[in-house]
Parts: C-alpha cells; structure tokens; sequence
C-alpha cells in the first residue's frame, strides 16, 4: 500500500529540534480540567474538577480519579479517552508486578512503567501521543510519594503541583501554601483551596473529586466527605 | 532413574535465633562415576541472601545464570537490593515459566530479610512450588534421608554455633546414606553482621 510510505512515526523532529505533536499534546493537557496533588507528611491528596456542561447530566457516574492498587491512585488533566486507556494499562502492570515479585508495586516503579508506555507512544508508527499529565499518588510501607508524568514520556516526583488549566497561577498559589510539616487533613483543604482560585462558578462537592492516599492505602472521597470539607472553607 | 538423581545433590537450610543456615555436599558426578569432590552447589545473591540449587547440574548453571541476570537487574531498575521473599516469587516465577519442559533443579532460598533481619527459608520444586516451613527445608537426591536427621536434630531458637553443629550432623549423616552424595560439605551460618563459610571434612566413600 502506498500510504504505508508515511505510516511512520507522526512525532517527527522539526528542523529547529522541536518534537511539535508532544508540544500540542501538552497544549491539550493545559487546556483540560485542572488537577492538584499534594503530598504532606502522612499521605497524599489528589483534586481535581469535574465539572458539568448541563444540568442534564448524571453526576458521579464518570470518575476522574482512579484507583490503581489498593496503594496507589490516579488523576489526569487532558483528554479522558486516552486517560482510561492509561488507568488499564497501570492496573495490569500493576498486577503483573504483584504476580512476579509477591509485593505490591513501588509508586516509582509503576510511574517508571506508565512513563514507559507513554513514551511509546512518541515514537512508534501510526499512533498519537497521549493528550493527558498523570498525577500519580502512592503510598509505600512508610512515606508517601506524588509523581507526574507528561504525554512525552517524562516524569517528575513533585511535593506539591497543578495541571491543567491556570496550572501556572496553581502552582504559584501552592508555592506560596505549600509547607513540608503539612498533614494530610489540611493538605485536602489545601488542594481544594487552590482549584477554588480559578474555579469559575459555584463549588460543591459534585463538582469536584477528590482522592487520599495513606497508610490505609488510597481512596476516593465520598461527596459527604468532600462537603465536610468545602464548609471549612470561606 | 530420574534425571534429577543423574548428578546426585544434597541441599539443606535451617532457621535459627536470629540466624539462617544453609549447607550442601560437594559431590558432583555422572550416576555411580564421581568426577569432582568441590563442587559447590551454593550460591551468593546478596548480602544475606544465599541459594542452593540441587538437580542436574547443567540447568544448576542455567537458573543460577538467569537467576543472576533477573535479580541483576532487579537491582538497577529498582535502586534496591532484592529481598529473600521477592527472590523467592522471582525464582518460583522463573521455573513456572517451563513448566512443561521444566528446569530440573529443586531451588532452596536462605537469608535474612532487609532491615528486621527476620530469617527466611524455602524451597521449591522444579516446577516453582514455593514451601516456607518455619523450620528446616531439604532438597536433592538425599532428600528423604536429611528429612529423618532434621525432624531428630532441629529445635527451635538454636544459636549460630548450635546452628553449626545441628546443620552440619544432619547433612553428614544424611548423606552417608546416599550413594550419590556426600564427598565433603559446604556450610554457610548467616547472621546480622558476619556470614561464616566452612567447608566440612566427611567420609570420602
């Protein structure tokens, strides 16, 4: 077939050295949802928005954040498709872990093979990098851990950050909050302040999602959970 | 005869009080032939993480090859040493592989756990059966016979020297009633801070 001809990879190398297709990918990520994670001294938060275009929707039957292993969850910012291929792939990896070693996957090592993947996806034949960053929480036996990973394949282990839209003013916000004697119950509060700076419209906990991590392993907040906590806010 | 008495073998490990030991003969031979009396069949994976691996020679050297490769880079991509309970599913994952054109080595772990310095011991089948007793674990064609001087010499809590004293009878005296193994042994006592290799004279027929 001749179109086989151009079936290589679409990430290309532009002359000036720029890999243009994982520039526009990590513009699809600035434009999702935002995301927050922040990891205090007994565990890490996850928060995201979830936000509805119409009243029409039924809420809380899509879930923005995932649970990987019992030690380990997920967020993202970007492309929601291209995320639940992602939350597949780690669960397996995950499991195969498990299976070889008898012991639950290290954060880092799972985040090194989601990385793995998503690089992948930069360099092979006929496919598209993601449109989504990862926030990665996890929890191992004493400390836990917050990495994010990008379309490109590059991943970073951060104490706390944002993602996607307004993540430069989030990240600012978090800077400024931001304290290494952090415990988790004021980290959740935290994380929800800052989606409230640029959050447009009311806040409820319909709209947002919010995940912990610790000791216990990780979770999903309940709406009641998550509304407990918005009241202690101004 | 089985294959996995071509080269005759005996492997054991024991728990002690805040210690391991594990221990082989030297024999290495082809059926009734002896051809060599310093043939180790024991093997260092780390600190504190010792494997024996009893059978037919030829695959002892294959596992103990791909063995090496798996935890070595078990340890580079992980930045850590590798513990005797993950070694353990790594070698027990490793036989299953082939299960139906199996490896013939009967694999025995002995260690001590990072960090607790908890002692551990196992062993498997050549198909990757893991056994984690709380006591003693024995492989190799005078598998029967160090079965009988273990439930007779081991106790619980036995010091290093003890240890020493109780591994080292039970696989002499097993192995004096094997014809395929013996000719020497090998005894390794792993502790906390010091792992101490004797090689032990025994009956030369």
């Amino acid at each position: 077939m001749g179109s086989e001809r151009y079936s290589f990879s679409l990430t290309t190398f532009s002359p000036s050295g720029k890999l243009v297709q994982i520039e526009y990918a990590l513009a699809a990520v600035a434009a999702g949802a935002p995301s927050i994670g922040i990891r205090a001294s007994n565990g890490v938060v996850l928060a995201t928005e979830n936000k509805y275009k119409s009243i029409l929707y039924e809420e809380h039957t899509i879930q923005k954040v995932e649970m990987i292993t019992k030690h380990i969850g997920m967020v993202y910012s970007g492309m929601g498709p291209d995320y639940r291929l992602l939350v597949k792939r780690a669960r397996k990896m995950a499991q195969q872990y498990q299976l070889v070693y008898g012991e639950p996957i290290p954060t880092a090592q799972l985040v090194q093979r989601v990385a793995m993947v998503m690089q992948e996806y930069t360099q092979s034949g006929g496919v598209r990098p993601f449109g989504v960053s990862l926030l990665i929480a996890g929890w191992d036996g004493d400390k836990p851990s917050l990495f994010q990973c990008d379309p490109s394949g590059a991943y970073f282990a951060w104490k706390a950050t944002a993602m996607g839209k307004n993540f430069v003013t989030g990240k600012t916000f978090l800077e400024k909050r931001y304290s290494e004697t952090l415990e988790l119950d004021d980290a959740v509060h935290t994380a929800i302040l800052t989606l409230k700076e640029n959050f447009e419209g009311q806040m409820t906990s319909d709209n947002i999602e919010v995940g912990v991590c610790d000791d216990q392993g990780f979770r999903v907040l309940d709406p009641t959970t998550v509304k407990d906590y918005l009241a202690n806010i101004p | 005869m089985s294959i996995l008495a071509y080269n005759g073998s005996a492997v054991i490990a024991m728990k002690g009080k805040d210690c391991v030991a594990i221990a082989s003969d030297l024999r290495f031979g082809i059926q009734g032939q002896t051809v060599s009396t310093n043939f180790e069949k024991i093997f260092e994976m780390g600190p504190h993480l010792y494997i024996g691996l009893p059978g037919l020679t030829t695959d002892t050297f294959t596992v103990l090859n791909k063995l090496k490769f798996r935890a070595n880079m078990f340890e580079l991509k992980e930045d850590r040493k590798i513990a005797p309970d993950v070694f353990l599913s790594m070698v027990s994952n490793l036989l299953y592989e082939r299960r139906f054109g199996p490896f013939f080595v009967e694999p025995i772990i002995a260690g001590l756990k990072p960090k607790t310095f908890e002692p551990f011991i196992a062993s498997m089948d050549l198909l990757g059966c893991p056994n984690k007793p709380e006591d003693f674990v024995v492989a190799g064609t005078a598998s029967e016979q160090l079965y009988g001087m273990c439930e007779a010499l081991w106790e619980p809590d036995l010091s290093p020297e003890d240890l020493f004293e109780t591994i080292s009878q039970a696989l002499v005296n097993a192995c004096d009633r094997d014809a395929l193994s013996g000719w020497g042994a090998s005894v390794y006592i792993i502790e906390k801070d010091k792992v101490t290799h004797r090689r032990i004279k025994t009956r030369m027929d």
